[in-house]
C-alpha cells in the first residue's frame, strides 16, 4: 500500500525535494590507481597523468583538475601535449591515438575528446608495421610524428588526423647513407625515440633500438647526420643550444654526441656507465639541463648496477660532485622536469622535477640545497598503508583547525617551501563553505587529518598509534640508514609504504571531537585510545586499563592474535593529538564500535564479545557487559578465517612485489612485467570465474535465530542526554546494538562538574530490546520533543545549536540492516516502522543523519537520514516518519569494498573509495556542492614569451 | 459448584469483566477457564469474547446457564451444534469427563489457541498455473529450509518467446517446514515475495527479502509441476475470505492489501526488558492528540489493512508497565482504530 501511495502524492513536498536533493559525483580525490603515462606542458603549466583503465586527469594549481576517460578503458601509453595549444594526444595500448581539448564552456574549462585515429598501413602489411612507438608534436601544431616498430614514421596532420603518407620517413630512406658493414650489422628496428631539434623545427632526431641514432632534415627529406651508436638504444635527449645531444642505453650508459654541420658522422664525445663496472640496468630516460653557473644536471632514471641494486626504481640526479638516486618504493612511470620554458632564456636553470611512481608522485626541489621533497598539495597517496576506516567531521572550529595545522607543520619541516612548480590554469569555485576534516585510520596505526573542505585533498597532520606500543619491528631496521659514504647514493624518498609492522596496529574506529579536541582511537587488537590535542611536545606515562568483556563466562578459548604489548614508562609524544588513556579489550578482538562524549568524558567501546564504559575523567573502567551467546564459539575462538586470510593476503601481495621487481625490459617487450602480470591475473580470474560457474550458486533461506554465530557482535554505540525511565527526569545513558538485533540501554550518573573526580560514574541496565527480525543494529539515534536528532557533545555549550527540547517526548530511532523502527520513550512502543529490506530486497550498510538546506531559500533546512545500502543506492529517508525521499545508483553493487568505505558527512556529502588510493566524492545536497571549476587560458604567444597565469601562482603559493 | 448471581441485561459490560467476575464468583482468580453456554437450542456455545458473551447475555431466558471448565481438562469436543442433543448428558460429560473413557475426540482449538500454519492461498484471485504459499515460520522449530537458486525461464512477451532470468527452488531441506508442508517443489520458479515481484532482482536481494519475510513468508510460485494445479469451476470460493467477491485476478491493491494485512498480523512484536525485568512484547504507541493528524496519516497508510485483536488498552497499559511507574496518556475512544492494532501478551 505504501508503495502505491508513496510517489508524487504532495505536489509541495515534491518541489521542495527538488530544492534540498540532488546527486552529483564531483571530484576523485587521491592518487590515480595504476597510472601508466604522463605528460606536461610546459606551455600551460599542466600535467597529464593516464591510467590503465583510459582515465586521463590533468592537473595545474591547486583547484585546477580534469578529468577524462576514454571509452575503451584501454590503457593510457602515452601523453603529449601539443604545443603551445590546450590540446593533447593520448596514445591507448589498442594503437589509437585520441586528441583531446580545453575548451572553455559557460565560464569554466572544460576536458572533452576531440577526435580519435587509427594508424593504418599500406594493405597487407603487418599489425607491427603500424604499431606506434614514438610520437613527436611537433612545434609547428600541425603535425604529428609517429615512429613505429617497422622503423618507419608517419606523419598525421592536426586536428584532423589526417595521414600526409608522402611525408613518410621510410627506414629505406634513413638507411641510404649509412656505411654498409653498420647497416649489416643491425637494420633500423623500431623507432625509439623522436626529438626536434630546439633551435631549428626542421630537424628531427630519429633514435632506432638497435642504437642508430639519425638527424632527419624535414625540408629535403634526408638524413644530413648519422650517429652510430653500438647500444641497444632507451632515449635521447637534445641540450639546449642544440650543439649536443644525448643518449642513453639498456646496458646502463649514456653518450654524449657533438651535432656540427663538418662532420656527417661523427663519434661519440664521451661514454659513461654511472653505476659501473659492474652491468648495470638500462637508463631509460635521460634529462640534460644546463645552467648558469655552467654545471649541468645530468638526470636519468635507472642504471643501477644489475646485481645489488637491480630491483630499485630510481632516478639520479648529478650536478657537479652532488649526486643523489632518488629511490622510490614503487616503480617508476615516467619524470619531466620544470625548467625555464622561455625559448629566449639561455640556460635551463631547471627548478622541480616530478616524479611519477606508480603508487605516488614525488616532487623535488632542485633549486634549494639538499634537495627536498615538495609537499604536494593534491593527488596524496591515501594508501602509504592501507586504509582500514574512515571518519568525517564537519565544519571544525577555527581555533581546532589551526592548532591541527600547527602540529602539522612541525611534521613538515623536511620538506621544501617552494611554491607548487605546476601551477596552470586559475581556480574559480567559490571558497569551501566551512572547514571539513575527513580522518583517514591505516593499517599501520596511523590516522591522517586530511583538509577535505576543497577540492584538493591535502593532507594536514599524520598521528602515529606505535609509539604506545612495543612491535616486533627493529626501530634500527630501516631502509633509509644506508651512510654518506654508501654507494650508489641511494635516498629514499616518497611516502608509501605498503608494509606494516604489525596488522593488530591497524585503526579500526575513530572519533573526534572537534570541540574540545578529544580524539578516541580504536584498533585491531582491541586498543582504545583516548588522546588530546597538545600544542607541545611532551613526554608522559600513557594510563593503561584492561577490559576484560567476558567477566562472567567460563571456559572460553580466544584462538586470535595477542593483545598488544604496551611500552613501559613515560613516552616522548611529537605536538599533536597525544595518547593519555590506553584501554585494551579481552580478548583482544578488533573494536567493532566506538563513542566518545567529551562533556561527560567517557569513551565506549565494543567487540565481538561485549562493550565497556570507561571514564577518561577518573581513567576508571565503569562496567562492561558481555554480549556474547554462549553457544556462539566462532567468535569466541576469535578471527582465525580472517587472520589465515590475511596472511595468505600478505604473501600474495609480497610475491607480487617480488615479481614485479624481477627486472625486465620495459613496456612493449613480450616480457613486459606489467602484461604478465595482468595476463596471470586475467588467467587466476577467469579460472575463478570458471570455478563459480561450476558449483551451482545458491541462498540458503532460514529465518535467523538466537543462536546464530557472532550475535553478539557490537555494532554501534551511542550517547543520549534522554528520558529513559520515566518523562520527567532524564539523565545521560549509553546505548548500544548489536548484530544480533538486540539494542541495550544503560542509565548512567555522571557527577556534576565540580564533584566530577570524587564521586564515581555508575551505570545501570534500564532496557534491554530485542528486535525480532534480528537483523544487525546499525544505528541508533534519539529524537528530542521537536523530533530532531539530539546535538552533539558540547555543541550546545558552544552555541552552535539549540538546546535539545527536553519537554516533549523523545523517540528513539533503531536503524538495523532490515528496517527502521521508531520507538517512543521512555516507555518503549513502536510508533514507526519502515521495512527496507521486505520490501526492496537490499540491506542498510551505512546509515547518517544530514542535514539537507534549500537552494531556494536560506531560512529552510531539515534533517534526514542518508543511507547506504548493500546495492550501492543512496536513499534518503526523512525524519521523523521515516518516508522515502529519493534513490540514487552511486556505486556498483559488485563494489564491496567501495561500499564498506563510504562516509557520509552531516551536509549531505560522502566519500567512498574507487580504488585503494581514491576516494569518490558524492554530493546529495543542492547546497553544498563541492567541485573542481576553474579555466585555462591560453597564454599569449605571440610574443613567444610564456607567461604565466597570475592568480594561479598566488593560488599556489597560499595553498602550500 | 453452581453459583447464581445477576447481571444487567441491558449493559452487559465487556467479556473481560465477566470473566473476572467468574473468577471473582467462583473464589479461582488465577485459574484459567473456558466459559461455555447452552443457546435457544440447547447447544453448548463457548463465551470467548465481547461479541459471543453479548451475544449469550441478549439469549439468555431468563436464565443464562453457564458452564465453566478449567482449561486444562477442557473437552473442547463438548462444544458445537446439536452438542446438548448428540449427548444425552452434556453436563455430566462436562463435569466428570473421566466417566467417558472413549475413542479420543479431535480436537478442536478455541480460537485464541489458534495457530495459523502454512497455506495455499489467494486460489481465486491468481491464474492456475501459480500457486501463492504461506510459510508460517511461528511456533514451529522446523527450519523453513529451502535454498534457492538463478535460472532462466521463457516467457511470452510482445516480442514472441523469450528467455528471461528467474529465481528457482534449488533444494528443500528433509524435515524442514518447505518440504513438510508439501507445497512448494525444487524448480518451482519464484514470482513474488510477499507481494513484490521478484523479477529484475537479484538472487541476493530475493534472500534478503526471504530472511527479511521469514516470519510469514508468502511465496507466489510457478510450480514445476502443472499438474496438481487447483481447478476452479467458479470464482465465488475463496481461501481468503475477503476477497471473494471484489478481487480479479489483476486487481494488484487488493492482492497487496491481502498481503499486507496478513504480513501485519503475524509481525510479531520486538521485545523489551525494561530495569532487567521480564521480557514483553512492545506495544504500538498510542498517539498523542497532537501528533494525531501526522500519525493517522502514516499508520494508515500501512497499517489500515489491518484486522487487529482486542484486549483492551487498560488492560495493556496495567501489565505492560513492567515495575516502573509512569505516565501514558489513556486514549479517547476515537483514536481506538489505531489502538486495536496493538498485540500485546504479557510473558
Amino acid at each position: 500500500m505504501r508503495r502505491f501511495l508513496r510517489p508524487g502524492h504532495d505536489p509541495v513536498r515534491e518541489r521542495l525535494k527538488r530544492d534540498l536533493f540532488q546527486f552529483n559525483k564531483t571530484v576523485e580525490h587521491g592518487f590515480p590507481h595504476q597510472p601508466s603515462a604522463l605528460g606536461y606542458s610546459p606551455f600551460l603549466h599542466l600535467m597529464a597523468i593516464g591510467t590503465r583503465s583510459g582515465a586521463i586527469k590533468l592537473y595545474g594549481a591547486p583547484g585546477v583538475e580534469f578529468m577524462g576517460l576514454h571509452e575503451e578503458n584501454n590503457t593510457v601509453m602515452q601523453i603529449h601535449f601539443i604545443p603551445d595549444q590546450c590540446q593533447l594526444v593520448t596514445l591507448l595500448d589498442d594503437n589509437s591515438l585520441h586528441l583531446w581539448s580545453l575548451k572553455q564552456h559557460s565560464g569554466a574549462s572544460e576536458l572533452r575528446e576531440e577526435h580519435r585515429f587509427t594508424l593504418k598501413g599500406p594493405p597487407g602489411s603487418p599489425p607491427s608495421a603500424t604499431q606506434i612507438t614514438a610520437v613527436l608534436a611537433h612545434s609547428s601544431r600541425e603535425v604529428l610524428y609517429l615512429g613505429t616498430e617497422s622503423g618507419n614514421i608517419f606523419v598525421v596532420e592536426l586536428p584532423s588526423f589526417k595521414a600526409l603518407e608522402d611525408r613518410t620517413i621510410t627506414s629505406e630512406a634513413v638507411l641510404q647513407r649509412v656505411p654498409e658493414d653498420y647497416c649489416n650489422r643491425r637494420s633500423c628496428e623500431l623507432v625509439e625515440a623522436l626529438r626536434e631539434h630546439p633551435k631549428n623545427p626542421d630537424q628531427i632526431l630519429i633514435g632506432y633500438s638497435r642504437g642508430l641514432v639519425v638527424l632527419w632534415d624535414l625540408q629535403n627529406s634526408k638524413a644530413t647526420h648519422h650517429f652510430l651508436g653500438s647500444q641497444q638504444l632507451e632515449n635521447l635527449y637534445w641540450q639546449k643550444d642544440g650543439s649536443k645531444f644525448i643518449s642513453c642505453h639498456y646496458d646502463g650508459s649514456y653518450t654524449q654526441w657533438p651535432v656540427s654541420s663538418d662532420n656527417r658522422q661523427p663519434e661519440p664525445l664521451e661514454n659513461l656507465v654511472p653505476y659501473g663496472p659492474f652491468p648495470c640496468k638500462a637508463i631509460s630516460k635521460i634529462y640534460w639541463q644546463t645552467t648558469k653557473n655552467g654545471l649541468p644536471y645530468i638526470i636519468f632514471q635507472g642504471g643501477m648496477p644489475r646485481a645489488s641494486y637491480g630491483d630499485r626504481h630510481s632516478i639520479s640526479v648529478v650536478h657537479g660532485s652532488q649526486q643523489t638516486a632518488f629511490d622510490f618504493t614503487s616503480r617508476v612511470i615516467d619524470f619531466f622536469i620544470i625548467f625555464s620554458s622561455e625559448p629566449a632564456a639561455e640556460f635551463d636553470d631547471p627548478s622541480a622535477m616530478v616524479v611519477l611512481a606508480e603508487e605516488e608522485l614525488v616532487v623535488i626541489d632542485l633549486k634549494t640545497t639538499g634537495w627536498p621533497a615538495v609537499h604536494p598539495p593534491y593527488l596524496a597517496s591515501l594508501h602509504c598503508s592501507a586504509i582500514t576506516c574512515s571518519h568525517h567531521v564537519s565544519n571544525i572550529p577555527l581555533k581546532l583547525w589551526e592548532r591541527i595545522i600547527s602540529a602539522g607543520s612541525k611534521q613538515n619541516i623536511h620538506y621544501s617551501t617552494m611554491p607548487w612548480p605546476i601551477d596552470g590554469g586559475t581556480n574559480i569555485a567559490p571558497d569551501p563553505p566551512q572547514r571539513d576534516l575527513l580522518l583517514t585510520g591505516h593499517e599501520d596505526g596511523t590516522v591522517r587529518f586530511w583538509d577535505a573542505s576543497g577540492v584538493c585533498l591535502h593532507l594536514l597532520y599524520k598521528l602515529s598509534t606505535v609509539r604506545v606500543f612495543l612491535t616486533d619491528a627493529d626501530p634500527n631496521d630501516n631502509m633509509n640508514t644506508l651512510g654518506e659514504d654508501e654507494w650508489p647514493p641511494l635516498r629514499k624518498v616518497g611516502t608509501f609504504d605498503p608494509y606494516s609492522d604489525d596488522p593488530r596496529l591497524g585503526i579500526q574506529k575513530i572519533y573526534l571531537c572537534k570541540y574540545s579536541g578529544y580524539l578516541a582511537v580504536a584498533g585491531t587488537a582491541g586498543q582504545v585510545l583516548v588522546m588530546e590535542l597538545n600544542d607541545e611536545d611532551a613526554e608522559h606515562v600513557v594510563d593503561h586499563a584492561e577490559a576484560d568483556l567476558l567477566q562472567d563466562q567460563e571456559g572460553y578459548r580466544w584462538k586470535g592474535h595477542e593483545k598488544l604489548r604496551t611500552r613501559e614508562g613515560p613516552v616522548r609524544f611529537e605536538a599533536g593529538f597525544q595518547p593519555f588513556v590506553l584501554v585494551q579489550c579481552q580478548p583482544p578482538a578488533v573494536v567493532t564500535s566506538l563513542a566518545l562524549h567529551s562533556e561527560w568524558k567517557l569513551v565506549a567501546f565494543g567487540t565481538s564479545h561485549g562493550f565497556g564504559l570507561f571514564d577518561h575523567q577518573q581513567k576508571r573502567l565503569v562496567f562492561v557487559k558481555c554480549t556474547l551467546h554462549p553457544s556462539d564459539q566462532l567468535a569466541l575462538e576469535g578471527p582465525l578465517s580472517r587472520v589465515k586470510s590475511l596472511k595468505k593476503s600478505l604473501r600474495q601481495s609480497f610475491r607480487r612485489i617480488r615479481r614485479s621487481r624481477v627486472s625486465s625490459r620495459k613496456r612493449r617487450g613480450a616480457s613486459g612485467n606489467a602484461s604478465e602480470v595482468q595476463e596471470a591475473n586475467t588467467k587466476f580470474d577467469q579460472d575463478a570465474l570458471q570455478e563459480m560457474e561450476l558449483a551451482p550458486v545458491q541462498r540458503k533461506i532460514e529465518a535467523r535465530s538466537a543462536e546464530d554465530s557472532f550475535t553478539g557482535f557490537v555494532r554501534t554505540l551511542y550517547f543520549a542526554d534522554t528520558f529513559l525511565r520515566d518523562s520527567s527526569r532524564h539523565c545521560p545513558s549509553l546505548w548500544a546494538g548489536t548484530n544480533g538485533g538486540t539494542v541495550y540501554a544503560f542509565c548512567l550518573r555522571v557527577p556534576p562538574a565540580e564533584r566530577r573526580m570524587d564521586e564515581p560514574v555508575r551505570a545501570e541496565q534500564a532496557k534491554e530490546i530485542q528486535l525480532m527480525h534480528r537483523a544487525p543494529v546499525v544505528g541508533i539515534l534519539v529524537l528530542d520533543g521537536r523530533s530532531t536528532p539530539l546535538p552533539e557533545p558540547l555543541e550546545v555549550a558552544h552555541d552552535l545549536s539549540k538546546s535539545p527540547d527536553m519537554q516533549g517526548s523523545h523517540q528513539l530511532l533503531v536503524v538495523s540492516e532490515e528496517q527502521f523502527k521508531v520507538f517512543t520513550l521512555p516507555k518503549v512502543s513502536s510508533k514507526l516502522k519502515l521495512k527496507l529490506t521486505a520490501l526492496e530486497g537490499c540491506r542498510v550498510r551505512k546509515v547518517t543523519v544530514a542535514n539537507f538546506g534549500s537552494c531556494k531559500t536560506d531560512d529552510y533546512s531539515e534533517n534526514d537520514l542518508a543511507v547506504l545500502t548493500n546495492l550501492g543506492d543512496i536513499q534518503i529517508i526523512s525524519l521523523p516518519f521515516l518516508k522515502l525521499q529519493i534513490r540514487y545508483p552511486c556505486i556498483r553493487k559488485e563494489d564491496v569494498s567501495g561500499i564498506a568505505s563510504c562516509v557520509f558527512t552531516k551536509y549531505g556529502q560522502g566519500f567512498y573509495l574507487i580504488s585503494p588510493s581514491e576516494f569518490e566524492r558524492f554530493s546529495l545536497s543542492t547546497k553544498w556542492l563541492v567541485e573542481p571549476r576553474c579555466i585555462v587560458d591560453m597564454p599569449e604567444i605571440t610574443s613567444n614569451n610564456h607567461v604565466h597565469n597570475r592568480p594561479g601562482v598566488e593560488n599556489a603559493a597560499r595553498k602550500s | 459448584e453452581f453459583r447464581r448471581f445477576s447481571l444487567e441485561r441491558s449493559k452487559p459490560g465487556k467479556f473481560e469483566e465477566f470473566y473476572g467476575l467468574l473468577q471473582h464468583v467462583h473464589k479461582i482468580p488465577n485459574v484459567d477457564v473456558l466459559v461455555g453456554y447452552t443457546d435457544i437450542h440447547g447447544d453448548l456455545l463457548p463465551i470467548n469474547n465481547d461479541d459471543n458473551y453479548h451475544k449469550a447475555v441478549s439469549t439468555a431466558n431468563p436464565l443464562l446457564r453457564i458452564f465453566i471448565q478449567r482449561k486444562e481438562d477442557a473437552d473442547y469436543s463438548a462444544f458445537g451444534t446439536d452438542t446438548m442433543t448428540r449427548k444425552k448428558n452434556v453436563l455430566s460429560n462436562v463435569l466428570r469427563p473421566d466417566n467417558h473413557k472413549k475413542k479420543p475426540h479431535i480436537v478442536i482449538s478455541m480460537p485464541q489457541d489458534f495457530r495459523p500454519v502454512s497455506s495455499i492461498i489467494d486460489v481465486d484471485i491468481l491464474p492456475e498455473t501459480h500457486r501463492r504459499v504461506r510459510l508460517y515460520k511461528y511456533g514451529t522449530d522446523k527450519p523453513l529450509g529451502f535454498y534457492i537458486r538463478d535460472g532462466s525461464s521463457v516467457r511470452v512477451t510482445p516480442h514472441g518467446l523469450e528467455k528471461v532470468p528467474g529465481i528457482f527452488i534449488s533444494r528443500l531441506v528433509p524435515g524442514g517446514l518447505a518440504q513438510s508442508t508439501g507445497l512448494l517443489a525444487v524448480n518451482d520458479e519464484v514470482l513474488e515475495v510477499n507481494g513484490i515481484e521478484v523479477s529484475g532482482k537479484s538472487l541476493d536481494q530475493v534472500t534478503d527479502m526471504m530472511i527479511a519475510n521469514s516470519r510469514n513468508l508468502i511465496i507466489t510460485v510457478r510450480p514445476a509441476n502443472q499438474r496438481n494445479n487447483v481447478v476452479r469451476n467458479s470464482r465465488t470460493s475463496g481461501s481468503s475470505g475477503q476477497s471473494t467477491e471484489s478481487s480479479l485476478p489483476s486487481s494488484t491493491p487488493n492482492i497487496l492489501a491481502n498481503l499486507l494485512h496478513g504480513e501485519e498480523e503475524s509481525d510479531e512484536e520486538d521485545i523489551v526488558i525494561e530495569d532487567s525485568g521480564e521480557p514483553q512484547q512492545i506495544p504500538k504507541a498510542a498517539p498523542t492528540t497532537e501528533s494525531l493528524e501526522l500519525l493517522t496519516q502514516i499508520e494508515l497508510v500501512h497499517e489500515s489493512t489491518q484486522n487487529g485483536f482486542l484486549p483492551s488498552n487498560e488492560m495493556n497499559l496495567n501489565h505492560s508497565a513492567g515495575s516502573i511507574s509512569m505516565e501514558f496518556e489513556v486514549p479517547d475512544p476515537e483514536h481506538k482504530p489505531l489502538e486495536e492494532d496493538g498485540t500485546i501478551i504479557t510473558l
